[in-house]
């Protein structure tokens, strides 16, 4: 809502000093969110004043006609002269009024004027346009004046309001009333303590005669429906100037005398108001819901088809309108209606909202409806706008009223004359309590216990604690002491929120920068990813309504992102990189509930129907997950790098699972997206928790990744609860260490050689050491040579020489016996 | 020099020490033979010109056959009442060639370290980046931050659903259904709008399920990933994470929401910041507000008359932090809990907000995009 100061000040005795910019500061105290003020004008100077074309000599020499005019502007340029003035525009005629800036004076954007040779003539200054005037976005001709008003040479600039500071006012869903001047103004004067003059409060006609005749058929749509008439309005007459400024300020485009007066009340009132055309209207007017199959074209000429719960205005033929919504085409007044109904209505709030939702049909009228219009305001609203049609246009009001009307019970809170001091923390009073809510239009009664009846404006006022906050704001937020928190015994993080700033913070450590992408997928990447067609990450949940149709999924791995991120990176130049993630994967159960129920909120749930809702919810895991390609370690003057490759992968793996707690165990796998010959299975005891390796190499290609690119998942939960370390016992006692050179079979993986070599070494074993893995010649063909370095040491001796020895045999006799090794050279 | 060509009787006498008295043999024991013989050794260890020098000299003048060491045998030879005179004499003369030999052994080792030192030396400029380096992502960190100023006010971080359903995301919310604030919110609907299944458009429907799960009174903070269906431009981005305290306990005011929000500013932002509260709506609070602190740059010193201009907070003195209430009664209600007994607060803010504003980052591209560039800078910590 767009509020210039002007208009505010119409209803509020404001102190004469007072800029916009300290209003603003002081509605944001009271709870309007003032986001700007334009100082429009602010830079405008004149002299800029009424002119009346005298004469026009046409000069046709030129590109484009050029028009030297003599134009009187009476005593402005001192001498009483015509003013001769060069104009490019030809919208206007000998006798028009006109204005003109004189030379010294100086437009909006500090455009300065000037007497100056143009043309072959002198021109001394410029008949301006509405765009020029900072008054309109029309620059195709200059602006004509309405006939009549203020004599030549008259100032412009307090004439029509060209200066004025407006308030740009972000209006939250609750105050309605504020989406209207007469609300805005309220609150300036509860702010500054001055009178408040109500602009809806005109006294109304002793009217008794029904006018155009009007029913309500259904009083949940609609519960007051006000017609009134006016006769003989001259479709000619304009929008004066000072009318047509606030409309513009306010954000509206000027369009016709009887359009513009309904909106303007509109802004003025925050009422919508509908005018239509008399002579197109068949029959009794009727407000009701749709009828399967009805139609209506509305006025922005689309033909719509209505829904049994649309809220209409009917007549005889049909649809006219939608409430509070958009008008019809048909009913529509034209440049040419003289007779006119005026309508003004209380729509239901709830109904309006369904129907601009349903239709996306947002106007400046069903967007008042949808929060609250005072119900009060359809008898002063619509006579207002008769009024001002027969002041401005001529109009012969037609006497009666229509006025159409469900019951609506009042509403009444009951609060505890103590309660706001009990929200904020601060000793107000009942006495300040009623003084504040009476200020707001609220009627009181009651002691320790008040009964408060909220204005008509104030549908949002329902509960005590709305009350309270009306008192607290008034009062000043500003004014409320802080208490310091009181300290509770929390337990701080748990085991798991722990975990995962570890896992974080060692994944960094190891030299990976973390990513956070959206999870926002598509079918495409489950191919990419070259997942099977019956793989479980293709059942993925769709939005409705996705920012991207090509991303409509979310997401069930967290690798697409990653990948998207690397590319990025590589992209601009960065192909030596480690990135991870972790974040939560969308895991739909395909035989859950369809819909999540809705439970009622006037009560707690049970356990049952919690777990009603959350049986709708697809499982959402935390997953960690990392990419890797380029060099992992760079090569430099010091020699050759190291390449990133499948093993960093499964390292980042066991990085993670440390963590945790957890040794992970390795074994062979074909999964996707991985290299079906370089992919590991990453387990804990039995527990599947990811995979780690070389991406597959047609995956490497659809998502454009450098040659080799590696990547890992897991599932965090799956590396169980983290467990309490216990101390080691740590042994002085002196190493022995030997050395085995074991030959196997090529398929046999190091991993279960390992394990056999452990298992035979039994409790001396400190650690075991892969250092050198050979194939060739010597270990034979189809075979592999694995070297290690096995560590013994006892807790409570020195070992001897055959102590070692005999664990190291145990060792490879358990190997030989479990993988079918052979001591190299034996 | 003479004593060393008696060498051979020196070791025939040591067989038979202290029979009689020689004259001639003794001679060596003479006060000037000795200085002499100190004075050679000592003129000796000056001119070893390195330490393999040094080390002949040492045998030469101080080993088992220089000079005062065979002196020092033919003390037997003298009468008993001239022993302890020699004795102290020979002592004296070895102890200044012992202490000659150690300083100038030192001397040598010194300037042989010196100049093996100086040969060893290498370009310490060279560049030794073979460890990759990597980075948290400082919205990851920033949220920890904020988290753990709440946990050291005894809050625990709770945690809840990305997907949820409508009743916890908006109707336990006091969202009533078709009012515009449900639309405000510009929500992602999962499969279809029917289904109630949503991207959470805030972390909220966490309060819900924190008073739901836990014990009385609750005071929990919530950092998460949260959704609504805006572009991604520089200040935007659909995907975008808040994180909010929540108290609910006995007693408690506006006051206890404004002293906690100041402890909170306190512990993020830096001592003494001023905060201030502007009335506000939402609909799971009332009273509501929005959240403004002093700007931790300038101070507000920027808005006064003449300030210089601060980037951090458009030379406005405040920044605006997020919004706050008291927890809407008709929340508690949906809750089970009783209303009457129990209040609360709560307050949250936008995590890139904060981020943008606290350092510096210009454009939402930056925190979404993963360039490494942007992330690496902000370490492990922030």
């Amino acid at each position: 809502m767009r509020a210039p100061l002007s208009w505010l000040r119409e209803y509020v005795a404001l102190p004469a000093d007072v800029t916009g910019r300290e209003l603003a500061a002081k509605l944001i105290d009271a709870g309007l969110e003032v986001e700007t003020v334009d100082r429009a004008g602010a830079d405008l100077v004149g002299p800029l004043v009424i002119g009346e074309v005298l004469a026009i000599e046409e000069l046709t020499e030129f590109k484009k006609p050029i028009r030297y005019c003599q134009v009187d502007v009476g005593q402005a340029n001192g001498t009483g002269e015509p003013q001769n003035i060069i104009c490019g525009a030809s919208n206007f005629a000998v006798g028009d009024r006109v204005v003109v800036i004189l030379p010294g004076g100086e437009l909006p954007g500090g455009f300065k004027i000037g007497a100056r040779k143009t043309y072959g003539k002198v021109s001394e200054g410029m008949i301006c346009s509405v765009r020029e005037l900072g008054i309109g976005d029309d620059h195709d001709g200059i602006l004509v004046l309405p006939p009549g008003g203020e004599p030549v040479g008259t100032d412009v600039i307090p004439l029509f309001g060209l200066r004025d500071d407006v308030l740009d006012i972000a209006v939250t869903p609750d105050r309605g009333y504020a989406l209207s001047i007469r609300g805005i103004a309220r609150e300036a004067a509860t702010a500054y303590d001055v009178p408040f003059t109500d602009p809806a409060a005109v006294e109304l006609p002793a009217d008794t005669e029904p006018s155009y005749p009007a029913t309500i058929a259904d009083p949940t749509a609609c519960d007051r429906f006000v017609l009134r008439e006016v006769r003989g309005f001259d479709a000619e007459a304009r929008t004066p100037m000072w009318m047509r400024v606030r409309l513009f300020r306010a954000g509206m485009r000027p369009v016709s005398l009887a359009v513009d007066v309904t909106n303007y009340l509109m802004l003025e009132l925050g009422q919508p108001l509908h005018a239509f055309d008399r002579t197109k209207l068949t029959g009794a007017i009727e407000v009701r819901r749709a009828r399967a199959g009805e139609s209506l074209e509305t006025l922005d000429h689309v033909k719509r088809t209505l829904d049994p719960e649309d809220i209409l205005i009917t007549d005889e033929s049909g649809a006219i309108s939608m409430a509070g919504t958009m008008g019809g085409l048909h009913t529509e007044i034209d440049e040419k209606s003289s007779d006119m109904v005026i309508e003004a209505a209380h729509f239901d709030d709830i109904g309006t909202a369904r129907m601009v939702r349903r239709h996306k049909l947002h106007s400046e009228a069903s967007y008042r409806f949808e929060r609250g219009v005072d119900r009060e305001l359809p008898l002063y609203a619509s006579y207002r706008a008769v009024r001002l049609l027969a002041e401005l246009g001529g109009a012969e009001i037609v006497p009666g009223v229509t006025h159409a009307e469900a019951p609506a019970p009042p509403v009444r809170v009951t609060m505890a004359a103590g309660h706001p001091d009990k929200v904020a923390g601060v000793t107000y009073g009942r006495d300040t309590v009623v003084r504040r809510l009476e200020q707001i239009g609220a009627s009181v009664e009651g002691d320790d216990v008040l009964t408060v009846t909220p204005p008509s404006w104030r549908p949002d006022l329902v509960d005590p604690n709305d009350l309270a906050e009306e008192v607290i704001r008034l009062e000043g937020y500003e004014n409320i002491p802080a208490r310091a928190p009181r300290p509770v015994a929390g337990r701080g993080l748990t085991v798991q929120q722990r975990l995962r700033r570890r896992v974080g913070r060692a994944l960094a450590g190891a030299g990976y920068v973390e990513v956070l992408s959206f999870p926002f997928v598509s079918d495409k990447d489950w191919d990419n990813l070259q997942l099977p067609a019956d793989d479980a990450r293709r059942r993925a949940l769709r939005l409705a309504n996705p920012l991207s149709e090509d991303e409509p999924l979310l997401r069930t791995t967290l690798l697409p992102g990653l990948f998207k991120a690397l590319v990025r990176n590589t992209g601009r130049g960065f192909g030596d990189i480690g990135l991870f993630e972790t974040g939560l994967v969308f895991r739909p159960d395909p035989d859950a509930p369809k819909v999540a129920p809705r439970l009622a909120v006037d009560r707690g749930p049970t356990p049952e129907e919690i777990a009603s809702v959350d049986a709708a919810l697809p499982d959402q895991p935390h997953r960690v997950a990392v990419v890797l390609a380029g060099e992992r370690e760079p090569s430099g003057w010091w020699g050759k790098g190291e390449p990133a490759r499948w093993a960093d992968a499964v390292e980042a793996a066991r990085v993670v699972a440390a963590e945790a707690g957890v040794e992970l165990t390795v074994r062979a796998d074909r999964h996707a997206p991985w290299h079906p010959g370089r992919c590991a299975a990453l387990f804990h005891g039995d527990t599947l928790v990811g995979h780690a390796g070389e991406l597959h190499p047609r995956v490497i290609k659809a998502y454009g990744l450098p040659p080799r690119t590696c990547a890992m998942e897991l599932e965090l939960r799956r590396l169980g609860e983290p467990v309490t370390p216990s101390a080691p016992h740590v042994s002085t006692y002196p190493v022995a260490t030997q050395d085995v050179a074991l030959v196997v079979d090529d398929a046999v993986p190091a991993a279960d050689v390992e394990a056999a070599l452990r298992e035979g070494a039994g409790d001396l074993l400190e650690s075991i050491r892969l250092f050198d893995v050979y194939t060739g010649e010597q270990a034979g063909e189809g075979r592999k040579s694995l070297a290690y370095t096995l560590r013994f040491r006892a807790p409570d001796r020195t070992l001897t020489a055959e102590d070692a020895s005999a664990a190291r045999d145990a060792a490879v006799a358990a190997a030989a016996d479990r993988t079918g090794a052979t001591l190299r050279g034996a | 020099m003479r004593a060393i060509h008696a060498e051979p009787e020196l070791s025939h006498h040591m067989s038979a020490p202290n029979k009689s008295y020689d004259p001639v043999e003794v001679s060596a024991l003479q006060p000037e033979a000795l200085d002499r013989a100190r004075d050679e050794a000592l003129a000796a260890i000056a001119a070893a010109a390195d330490l393999d020098a040094l080390k002949d000299v040492r045998l030469a003048h101080a080993g088992d056959r220089s000079p005062l060491a065979l002196a020092n045998r033919e003390i037997g030879a003298l009468p008993p009442q001239g022993r302890a005179e020699a004795g102290k004499r020979i002592g004296a003369a070895r102890g200044a060639v012992s202490q000659a030999l150690k300083a100038r052994q030192a001397e040598l080792e010194e300037e042989r370290d010196q100049r093996v030192l100086v040969e060893e030396t290498v370009d310490v400029t060279l560049p030794w980046s073979r460890a990759p380096r990597g980075a948290r992502h400082p919205l990851t960190t920033i949220q920890e931050r904020m988290a753990d100023v709440f946990v050291s006010m005894g809050f625990e971080v709770a945690e809840g659903p990305e997907v949820e359903a409508g009743w916890f995301n908006f109707d336990a919310l006091n969202f009533k259904p078709d009012h515009p604030a449900r639309s405000m919110q510009d929500t992602f609907f999962v499969e279809s709008e029917e289904s109630d299944l949503v991207l959470r458009t805030h972390t909220s429907p966490v309060q819900i399920r924190s008073l739901l799960s836990r014990e009385l009174p609750v005071y929990v903070v919530v950092p998460g990933r949260t959704f609504r269906t805006d572009e991604l431009d520089a200040t935007h981005s659909p995907v975008f994470h808040q994180l909010e305290g929540l108290v609910v306990d006995e007693g408690i005011t506006m006051a206890d929401l404004r002293g906690g929000i100041d402890a909170f500013v306190n512990g993020m932002f830096g001592e003494g910041l001023a905060v201030r509260m502007r009335p506000s709506y939402f609909p799971f609070t009332e009273p509501s507000a929005e959240v403004d602190m002093q700007c931790f740059v300038c101070r507000g010193a920027s808005a006064e008359p003449g300030g210089e201009p601060c980037r951090t907070c458009g030379s406005e003195g405040w920044i605006e932090i997020g919004g706050c209430g008291m927890v809407n009664p008709r929340v508690l209600v949906a809750c089970g809990i009783d209303a009457d007994r129990y209040s609360g607060w709560a307050f949250g803010l936008g995590v890139e907000r904060t981020l943008m504003f606290r350092h510096g980052v210009e454009d939402m591209h930056d925190m979404v995009e993963g360039d490494v560039r942007f992330t690496l800078p902000f370490g492990m910590e922030i």
